[in-house]
């Protein structure tokens, strides 16, 4: 027995990851409404909803160990489907002028909510048909494939003029996610991603991703327990692809490539994957850090452009600059600590005796997930 | 008549320089079990190092040759700096890796040189069209379509009859074996990264010289679809890739002929069009 050792419920140490969680996002949207500017409220909002990504994202790859880039194609969907929903007749002239009028979809019009949940449920039906092909791969295949998947989606989304206005910008959609909504669905999610991850069956998930070939012998079906994490999690991304739709209010098919697959899969790896504390520190870690880089940046843009003292030693414009730390990190990361910020492991209550349970092994890269 | 000459030529010379990318990525990937996914920054640094070396006065073949050492030297810099640490590491990690270093590659770029595309000098034999027996084609065509069966049959022999050859050969088949009989490791990665890099470098001059223009995501379209030849002629052998690669892209440029928008990944039409 340790002398820290302080006896609480047993449910407030295993739920105590959670409360940590959703008490300090909580401050941190308080603290935004209060204090911050309106500049600022807008990065913590967006801030939100990458973190509802990174946990739709944390919910299939931290317990299968498949590493998906398939998952920002579902925040596409997602955002086009809750436009396709939210949009009255009258707003989809304007916004979507390609879609046909004697087309049923043109006629819906729900509230922004059930509009939500509809786009969820049409990428959760996308990806559970996508779901029974791809699964049947491992490793770097699935990761090719679900990258292939990225491909069409954002070709199609490209081409498909009545659905999606084809490569030009969509704008004109009604800004209903403000910072407490994003907040809402942040905490619903992160809670739900904590308790999918301690359930049967994420237990189950886990177990398949250490060591298959044991978990199928004691009657776990690998196929299925992927199966249904794959369509929550597409579930989660698309509402989160939705609330931004609803928060920025104009995109294009090039909002959801490569660039915001590299941000939400390098929030995750810095994080840890293995959790949901990795992947909220990551979204949050990551998202401050490259907003304090970014009004760096600017700052010496500025001075580059006033050709002041500072400024005249700037050889060049300074774009990307951001991108560049971000990489670095995740590269280092991945050499260094394989399994992310948090080592893959929830925050920890702090008072337990240190014993109580088996001591945890290392997770070697594999085990990680990784 | 005359169209259709010109399209069979210009699609096997583009199925060439798909075919050699497909092999700079399975070399690597027979021995690491590694997808590359920054393979297309290296195009990218072949395509910058034309356009910055292009600008002195030096001869154009004397800068093509330096450009492809810059894509092997970026090539093994890449292989002892980024891969090396996670070289034990499960493949998807090695494959994030890759993503990461793409990633960064592009964005030094984007941030050194310019977001913008540029013109690269090119010399006037890459622009000609030529007359023979009576049917034009492009000179960069057969050029490139002259340089990616030499250097496919080049690679076939170095693979089949020398020494390193055959270290390669027998790592990708077992790599544990391999260095059990004294190939060593870090020696026979080097070389297949630095030949996957002398790939890349070649492909860089010709794609490059298609369009003449170079961007810092100018590796993107041509390493989507070596990854897709590559997975369709097999990713475990070291053989058929490049039937599957001229047969892919000769299909693919087909296809961006009659519908050039349906077949860009970019929304513009491919360079591949034109």
């Amino acid at each position: 027995m340790n002398a820290r050792a302080l006896h609480v419920p047993r449910w407030v140490e295993r739920a105590f990851p959670l409360i940590v969680l959703v008490v300090g996002l909580l401050a941190i949207a308080a603290g935004t409404d209060l204090l911050a500017g309106r500049v600022f409220q807008r990065v913590v909002t967006v801030m939100f909803i990458n973190v509802i990504l990174v946990v739709a994202l944390q919910i299939f790859t931290g317990n299968s160990g498949l590493m998906s880039f398939a998952h920002v194609a579902f925040m596409a969907i997602g955002a086009y489907g809750s436009i396709w929903f939210s949009l009255s007749s009258q707003e989809k002239r304007l916004t979507l002028p390609d879609m046909p009028e004697s087309w049923f979809l043109h006629q819906v019009h729900l509230p922004f909510i059930p509009a939500l949940i509809a786009a969820g449920l049409v990428a959760a039906a996308v990806g559970a048909v996508l779901g029974v092909p791809l699964l049947r791969l491992r490793d770097a295949s699935f990761t090719i494939a679900s990258f292939a998947w990225l491909i069409i989606v954002h070709s199609v989304a490209l081409q498909w003029d009545e659905l999606t206005r084809g490569s030009r910008t969509v704008f004109g959609i009604p800004q209903y996610t403000g910072l407490w909504t994003a907040t809402g669905w942040m905490l619903l999610f992160v809670a739900l991603a904590f308790l999918f991850r301690e359930m049967p069956l994420g237990l189950k998930l886990r177990a398949a991703r250490d060591d298959e070939a044991a978990a199928w012998s004691i009657g776990i079906s690998s196929a299925w327990v992927r199966w249904v994490a794959l369509v929550f999690s597409v579930f989660v991304a698309a509402v989160a692809g939705g609330l931004w739709a609803h928060f920025i209010t104009t995109f294009s098919p090039n909002s959801f490539y490569l660039r915001q697959t590299f941000l939400i899969v390098a929030m995750l790896i810095i994080g840890g994957s293995g959790s949901v504390s990795g992947a909220v520190i990551g979204a949050v870690a990551v998202s401050l850090t490259s907003e304090a880089l970014r009004s760096v940046e600017n700052w010496l843009n500025l001075q580059r452009a006033a050709q002041t003292a500072l400024g005249q030693v700037i050889p060049f414009q300074l774009v990307g600059f951001t991108e560049i730390v971000i990489a670095l990190a995740m590269i280092a990361v991945l050499i260094l600590r394989p399994s992310g910020l948090t080592r893959g492991r929830e925050i920890r209550w702090p008072f337990g005796p240190k014993l109580d349970r088996p001591a945890a092994v290392e997770p070697t890269p594999e085990r990680a997930g990784w | 008549m005359n169209d259709i000459v010109q399209f069979v030529v210009s699609s096997l010379s583009l199925g060439g320089l798909y075919a050699l990318m497909a092999l700079g990525l399975v070399i690597v990937y027979g021995i690491l079990r590694l997808i590359n996914f920054a393979y297309g920054e290296l195009v990218m640094v072949g395509g910058y190092s034309l356009l910055i070396l292009g600008k002195t006065v030096w001869p154009w073949i004397f800068v093509a040759a330096l450009s492809v050492a810059m894509a092997v030297l970026a090539s093994v810099l890449m292989e002892r700096v980024g891969f090396r640490p996670v070289r034990n590491a499960s493949p998807t990690t090695m494959l994030i890796t890759s993503f990461a270093i793409s990633a960064l590659l592009q964005n030094i770029a984007l941030l050194t040189v310019s977001p913008r595309p540029q013109a690269v000098r090119l010399p006037g034999f890459f622009v000609q069209t030529l007359t023979i027996g009576g049917f034009r084609v492009k000179a960069v065509d057969l050029i490139s379509l002259a340089v990616s069966l030499i250097l496919l049959g080049v690679l076939t022999v170095f693979l089949r009859r020398t020494i390193m050859g055959m270290a390669l050969r027998a790592s990708a088949d077992d790599f544990t074996m391999a260095r059990l009989l004294g190939v060593r490791a870090n020696g026979v990665i080097a070389v297949a990264f630095a030949i996957s890099g002398f790939m890349a470098g070649i492909v860089s001059l010709f794609w490059v010289g298609r369009s003449s223009l170079v961007e810092p995501a100018v590796g993107l379209q041509p390493v989507l679809i070596a990854f897709i030849a590559s997975v369709l002629g097999g990713m475990e052998s070291l053989k058929g890739r490049s039937s599957a690669a001229t047969f892919w892209a000769s299909s693919r440029s087909a296809c961006s002929r009659s519908c050039p928008r349906a077949c860009s990944t970019t929304g513009r039409p491919s360079p591949s069009a034109s």
